[in-house]
């Protein structure tokens, strides 16, 4: 863009040269779930380049779970995506048990599943929440919160934590479920369903968000593919990809398949409501899979909740590569062991990374309120990407 | 028309010259309507949406989230981990707001590294790049934890005056970041007792002597200067009217002066 300005005034003025304007949104900016900087180059008001910088969150963690015992590691591993931590612990600890060849015991898997389903319903109901805030709508956020603390009341009983509950152990669960656990877990589930049409009824169909959101940040199912999306903003572009039903760990197997309650959730469109339909259509079937988890513990005979492990748990010498579903997409796990007690290197494969690559894509041509939009839209956890 | 010099901006002055009701009511002003700035980083900030939100509600203290920047808030809540990419932003935000204003390090993280204490890119503590107020631990802190430190920092500003808080350096600085104190040294401990310093024989008035418990005021060679009412006919079961302070340079400190001294500012 030429860098001189001419202003002539006048009838039939000549065309005013501009100068791209380069914009920095963030680090610390309502709108970027967190530290996340964008370097924009405007034109005007309409996104030229975008660049996200990352790092502003990197702790260092994959350096630090080197020396960590895999029962420390939970510690660590729960805190880079800070909303669906429990999935991410599973994560690890289902490397681990994959090196050892660990079976472990039937209460667990169905105890894992339901906890890793509620964590599920838990982080989708914070995006739900904060995005409407983004665009505008100031009450969702409100009742996306209530239904939280519904849940995490439940959570807490069981884990002891409300966000961070390092509850999985290699080898199954830390302890078994409290009595009369079950009954509260699915008195919660009730009332979260019930609830759930407060934000439903307020915000899917509301004409200002479908304005703000309809054909906004259109993304193509090829660039999921070549960008490597995930979850449920991969499967609004229409890739139908779902490890719970395509390569199922824990209970998923039995889950998910025709006439069982697990469905995956897909849309074609691409667009900003699109992905923001999938995230509340999941909560409904996360919550199914609750209630069927439920069912099944409460039928299965009372048994062991976790391995015997020896004193120092060490994983033999090898590497394995586990990957599961996390609530924002597909995290990877890669686990390199030199038969030591702490791994040798354990590479995460966050989902957010590549969920947000792909905004260098899609941001330019838009404008920046619609960048607003976008950007809430990619349901990306700052620590996630940055690990 | 030049420019006009303002001069520097002063925080304090009035109230360190205002009586006490008035600093009563400056200060009731200012601890119930802290409006927050809220620096969330990492997972704490989600614990700090959910103190604001409904179940919650820190609005109900008068910490209102709604400030617009760094520029409108009076309070700074960090949460979350500071890395060292993040910290300059974090201190250029802080200067950003304008005085008086307050922090409160939310977390493990920031209160001194947390869970990370010993990786390469994390910042151990936001208090070695601003000076913090309160400091609630907690990985998460529970949002009735954050809303108890809302209620000490309300507490201590209930209590304080701007003079000291801004004002020229006091003998014991209050709100100074940590990053220059020196950390004392085990030799500290081995340290014998410390007397106080006994008057030379030459005693002027001004000298102050320390009134300990085996000197009353009857010991004349010990006297401290009393005012005109409180005549040597005391009560012998009175306490014993202490002394004036010493000066604040007074070196009270250990015999050795290479040994680093705790006491000095």
């Amino acid at each position: 863009m030429g860098t001189e300005r001419t202003v002539a005034v006048g009838i039939g003025a000549e065309e005013l040269a501009t100068a791209d304007m380069t914009l920095n949104i963030g680090p610390q900016h309502p709108s970027t779930h967190g530290v996340l900087r964008l370097r924009l180059t405007l034109d005007g008001e309409r996104i030229s380049r975008a660049e996200p910088i990352i790092g502003y969150m990197h702790r260092g963690a994959e350096k630090l779970f080197e020396v960590r015992d895999y029962r420390q590691i939970i510690v660590l591993a729960n805190r880079h995506d800070w909303l669906s931590a429990f999935s991410s612990e599973l994560g690890v600890v289902v490397a681990v048990e994959r090196m050892l060849g660990m079976e472990i015991p039937e209460r667990a898997v169905w105890a894992r599943t339901l906890l890793a389903e509620l964590n599920r319903v838990l982080n989708h109901l914070m995006f739900l929440g904060s995005y409407p805030l983004e665009i505008g709508a100031i009450t969702p956020v409100f009742y996306a919160f209530r239904e939280r603390e519904t849940l995490q009341r439940v959570m807490e009983e069981a884990s002891g934590g409300r966000m961070h509950y390092m509850f999985n152990r290699v080898g199954g669960l830390k302890e078994d479920l409290p009595a009369g656990w079950l009954d509260r877990a699915r008195a919660a589930v009730r009332e979260v369903r019930s609830r759930m049409s407060d934000i439903e009824w307020i915000i899917r169909g509301n004409e200002i968000f479908r304005a703000r959101t309809r054909g906004v940040g259109v993304l193509s199912p090829e660039a999921v593919l070549q960008y490597g999306v995930s979850g449920p903003v991969a499967r609004a572009a229409g890739v139908d990809f779902d490890l719970r039903r395509d390569e199922p760990y824990l209970a998923y197997g039995e889950l998910f398949g025709p006439g069982r309650p697990g469905r995956v959730v897909r849309r074609t469109e691409g667009d900003c409501y699109a992905r923001f339909e999938c995230l509340l259509d999941q909560v409904y079937v996360s919550l199914d899979l609750a209630d069927a988890c439920l069912d099944r513990l409460a039928d299965l005979p009372p048994g062991p909740i976790n391995v015997r492990l020896p004193k120092v748990l060490k994983a033999p010498e090898g590497h394995t590569y586990a990957w599961t579903e996390n609530p924002l997409g597909i995290n990877g796990y890669f686990l390199v062991s030199r038969g030591e007690k702490t791994p040798y290197r354990m590479k995460l494969r966050s989902a957010s990374y590549n969920n947000i690559q792909v905004l260098s894509e899609l941001l330019p041509g838009n404008l920046v309120a619609d960048m607003i939009a976008i950007l809430g839209s990619m349901f990306f956890v700052v620590g996630d990407i940055d690990k | 028309m030049g420019v006009i010099n303002l001069g520097e901006p002063r925080v304090g002055t009035i109230s360190r010259v205002a009586p006490k009701p008035i600093k009563f009511v400056l200060n009731w002003g200012r601890r119930y309507s802290l409006w927050v700035f809220n620096f969330g980083l990492a997972c704490c900030a989600i614990e700090f949406i959910a103190t604001s939100m409904s179940r919650h509600d820190f609005i109900r203290l008068g910490v209102i989230p709604f400030a617009p920047g760094p520029r409108q808030a009076d309070l700074m809540v960090v949460s979350g981990t500071v890395t060292d990419k993040m910290a300059p932003a974090v201190k250029r935000l802080y200067e950003q707001m304008p005085e008086p204003k307050y922090v409160i390090s939310f977390g493990a993280c920031s209160n001194c590294g947390g869970p990370y204490w010993d990786s390469y890119c994390v910042t151990k503590g936001v208090d070695q790049l601003v000076p913090v107020d309160v400091y609630v631990p907690g990985c998460p802190p529970r949002p009735e934890a954050l809303l108890h430190g809302i209620l000490r920092l309300q507490e201590k500003i209930a209590g304080e005056s701007l003079g000291e808080r801004y004002g020229p350096a006091s003998p014991v600085p209050v709100a100074q970041p940590q990053a220059e104190s020196r950390p004392p040294s085990p030799a500290v401990l081995r340290r014998p007792l410390q007397r106080p310093p006994q008057p030379t024989s030459a005693d002027r008035p001004e000298d102050p002597p320390e009134a300990s418990p085996e000197n009353p005021p009857e010991n004349p060679p010990r006297e401290p200067p009393q005012p005109p009412e409180s005549s040597s006919g005391q009560r012998p079961d009175a306490a014993p009217r202490p002394g004036p302070l010493p000066p604040p340079n007074s070196v009270r400190g250990p015999a050795d002066p290479s040994e680093p001294n705790l006491f000095l500012p």
